[in-house]
């Protein structure tokens, strides 16, 4: 229920991304604030792709951008590897910035509508420099465009509005993949296309992080579709963690009561039973978010205890980690 | 279930005049539908499902820029052929739509009660109490907590569930005998989504109401309607029992539209079945089957001759493709068929 802790971090793995006790807060006036992110702890190792689930609200997009330092977060650490991102002056964390790129929910508005497609894909190595001749600049932006799956002479001079959705989102990943980057978050990246675009695009990015030796934050409210692109889950409810999971046992295992409730309502999902009471409570204000557990209010299980005190994640079987009073452990 | 037909189509073509030719975004669809049955439309966008449901609600009609050929009855009245002081009348009290973006159909300066009790008054002839104790009878069945205070409230108040639970009060408040839902839940949370659609299969089950459930998510259709039809590229590729077309699709779309689905019950990092390509440019669609450049299966045939849509059902209930090689029916299939995945990926 929403609560914080470090038990599932791995420091001794030499993680290449590293989030401390990450705080997001946005002031809206009257001296209140949004608690958007509230305490979040994450870590990625190379070659991993770590899904983070949640509905709107939940502070998951939030995250990704205050990892990126878009905008810094209130208080917290981001590493980098061993390099400190929070706190660097804004020329040395552009340079950093660079290792890290990000691909948006929506494809067409990430792209410049009056550039074509060369320039839009040739802008990150315009802006860093590119050692070598223009023939081998051109050479790799054409490689670039073929591994995302687009034809280099078909997309070449066209612009954002010549082509379809799925399109857009194979211009913007192969666009990130331009600056070699070492970490790959993707904010949503296939809400916006179509079930077959979406299959297309989820096997690219799939392919795509084999080839450049990727590690993935995904982001995204469809848990099977985080199941299917992830090794590790993260759930988010209100800004706090609620289970970090393997992503091959989310359906099987997972413990969170709110986990369960995201499970229980997707459509079709007829054999899991969602308690009505729960689903319709509204989520609650981030401005004043619940004392002690965050999800108390909309929780089955909840007791006094959830909202006097507030849940650490801990260990409840190899791996997944849980953050709650009361989990659903079935022996 | 009583065997009154409510909605009758009967071969719809919508035309638009674009810069770049003549789209035509509904190409020659039929179909009728009972009193309490409910039909799932699905197809990707551009698919020409809204355009449908839009222009069987009359809300596209022949204009300008516009031509609809073929003829929409609902409980018996032509919409097409009706003045449109005529369908206003019908809209409302015999066809109701409920669009994707509960915000939108709101209006953002007038209260809840208003808006429903709008309809009560005009249709109705309610007086004004009469009209406010029915409208608050109505919140409480599309299950919204303390109807009597929310009336009062502006949409801006709400949450975007309970907004589309307004919207569907507004849409049920003269008891239509159609309902036409457009996407009711795509602008809606996840753990919402399953509350409004459940709502409205409930409502139609009881009012005995027709309700077209026009989706992107096959998920959403499926277990919730009696039959479902496939569109692509603006006509009806399959219709059937819904679990027939989950279980046993016919056309080759219908298979590759279900295959790129995740599935909850797959390992993690399992290949999709992606369908290549992407649709066609409607102003210029291609000769022949339209699916055929992306059809695994695809034979000469297909890229000049289209397809008509056939009866190919084995069962009591129909079962129609536009497919000149429909997939085997998987009971009779048997043995001696490959299985098919096998085949798709012999074939690309």
């Amino acid at each position: 229920m929403a609560g914080s802790g470090t038990a599932h971090l791995r420091p001794e793995q030499a993680p290449v991304l590293t989030v401390d006790d990450m705080v997001v807060e946005f002031p809206v006036g009257r001296g209140q604030k949004v608690h958007a992110v509230s305490g979040l702890s994450l870590d990625l190792l190379a070659g991993e792709t770590l899904g983070i689930l949640g509905e709107s609200g939940c502070g998951k997009s939030t995250a990704g951008r205050a990892v990126m330092q878009l905008p810094s977060p209130t208080s917290g650490r981001v590493r980098l590897g061993e390099r400190e991102l929070t706190g660097l002056t804004s020329r040395p964390l552009r340079k950093a910035r660079s290792r890290m790129q990000m691909i948006m929910q929506d494809p067409t508005s990430s792209l410049n509508p009056r550039r074509k497609v060369k320039d839009l894909v040739t802008e990150g190595l315009a802006i860093w420099g590119f050692e070598g001749t223009k023939q081998e600049k051109e050479e790799l932006v054409r490689e670039t465009l073929s591994a995302v799956g687009l034809d280099p002479d078909v997309v070449w001079d066209r612009r954002p509005h010549e082509l379809s959705g799925g399109q857009c989102q194979r211009v913007c990943i192969a666009r990130a993949l331009m600056m070699n980057p070492e970490v790959l978050i993707c904010d949503e990246p296939v809400s916006a296309l179509d079930v077959s675009v979406q299959a297309q695009i989820l096997n690219l990015l799939e392919r795509t992080k084999e080839r450049y030796d990727l590690s993935m934050v995904f982001i995204a409210h469809d848990v099977s579709v985080v199941k299917n692109i992830s090794d590790r889950v993260m759930v988010l409810y209100l800004g706090k963690t609620c289970e970090v999971i393997p992503s091959g046992r989310i359906d099987s295992d997972a413990a969170h009561p709110y986990t369960q409730m995201l499970l229980a309502s997707i459509p079709g999902a007829g054999d899991r039973e969602l308690s009505d009471s729960a689903a319709a409570v509204e989520l609650p204000s981030p401005l004043d978010p619940p004392s002690g557990c965050r999800f108390r209010t909309r929780c089955p299980l909840a007791t006094e205890r959830c909202a006097a005190e507030e849940p650490e994640l801990r260990e409840v079987r190899p791996g997944q980690y849980v953050a709650c009073h009361h989990p659903i452990i079935e022996e | 279930m009583s065997d009154q037909t409510v909605l009758e189509v009967e071969d719809v073509r919508t035309e638009f005049q674009t810069a770049r030719g003549v789209v035509r975004a509904v190409d020659g669809v039929s179909l009728s539908l009972r009193a309490g049955e409910t039909l799932g439309i699905v197809g990707e966008s551009g698919s020409g499902k809204s355009v449908l449901g839009r222009t069987i609600m009359g809300l596209i009609t022949t204009g300008h820029t516009t031509q609809v050929h073929g003829s929409v009855r609902i409980a018996g009245q032509d919409v097409h052929a009706s003045s449109p002081k005529e369908r206003r009348r019908l809209w409302g009290s015999e066809v109701a739509m409920v669009f994707q973006d509960p915000m939108t159909s709101l209006n953002p300066v007038k209260r809840v009660g208003t808006h429903i009790t709008e309809a009560l008054r005009l249709h109705l002839g309610l007086d004004k109490k009469a009209a406010a104790e029915r409208a608050i009878d109505l919140l409480r069945q599309v299950g919204i907590p303390e109807p009597a205070r929310r009336m009062s409230q502006f949409p801006h108040e709400l949450s975007g569930g309970m907004r589309q639970r307004v919207v569907i009060a507004m849409a049920l408040c003269c008891d239509p005998k159609l309902l036409i839902a457009d996407e009711p839940t795509t602008a809606l949370d996840v753990t919402v989504q399953k509350q409004i659609l459940d709502l409205l299969t409930s409502l139609a089950e009881s009012r005995q109401m027709a309700t077209i459930l026009i989706s992107h998510d096959l998920g959403a259709v499926a277990g919730r309607t009696d039959r479902v039809q496939v569109m692509y590229a603006g006509r009806v590729v399959e219709r059937s029992a819904t679990g027939e077309v989950f279980e046993g699709p016919r056309h080759p779309y219908t298979e590759g539209l279900l295959a790129s689905i995740p599935r909850l019950s797959d390992p993690p990092h399992t290949t999709l079945r992606a369908i290549v390509g992407s649709p066609p440019n409607m102003a210029n669609p291609p000769d022949g089957c339209r699916f055929a450049p992306r059809c695994p299966y695809v034979q000469d045939r297909c890229r000049t001759e289209q397809p008509e849509l056939l009866e190919i059902g084995v069962r009591r209930t129909s079962h129609v493709a536009a497919c000149h090689y429909p997939l085997p029916d998987v009971d009779t299939a048997g043995d001696a068929a490959p299985p098919r995945a096998a085949l798709a990926e012999e074939i690309s």
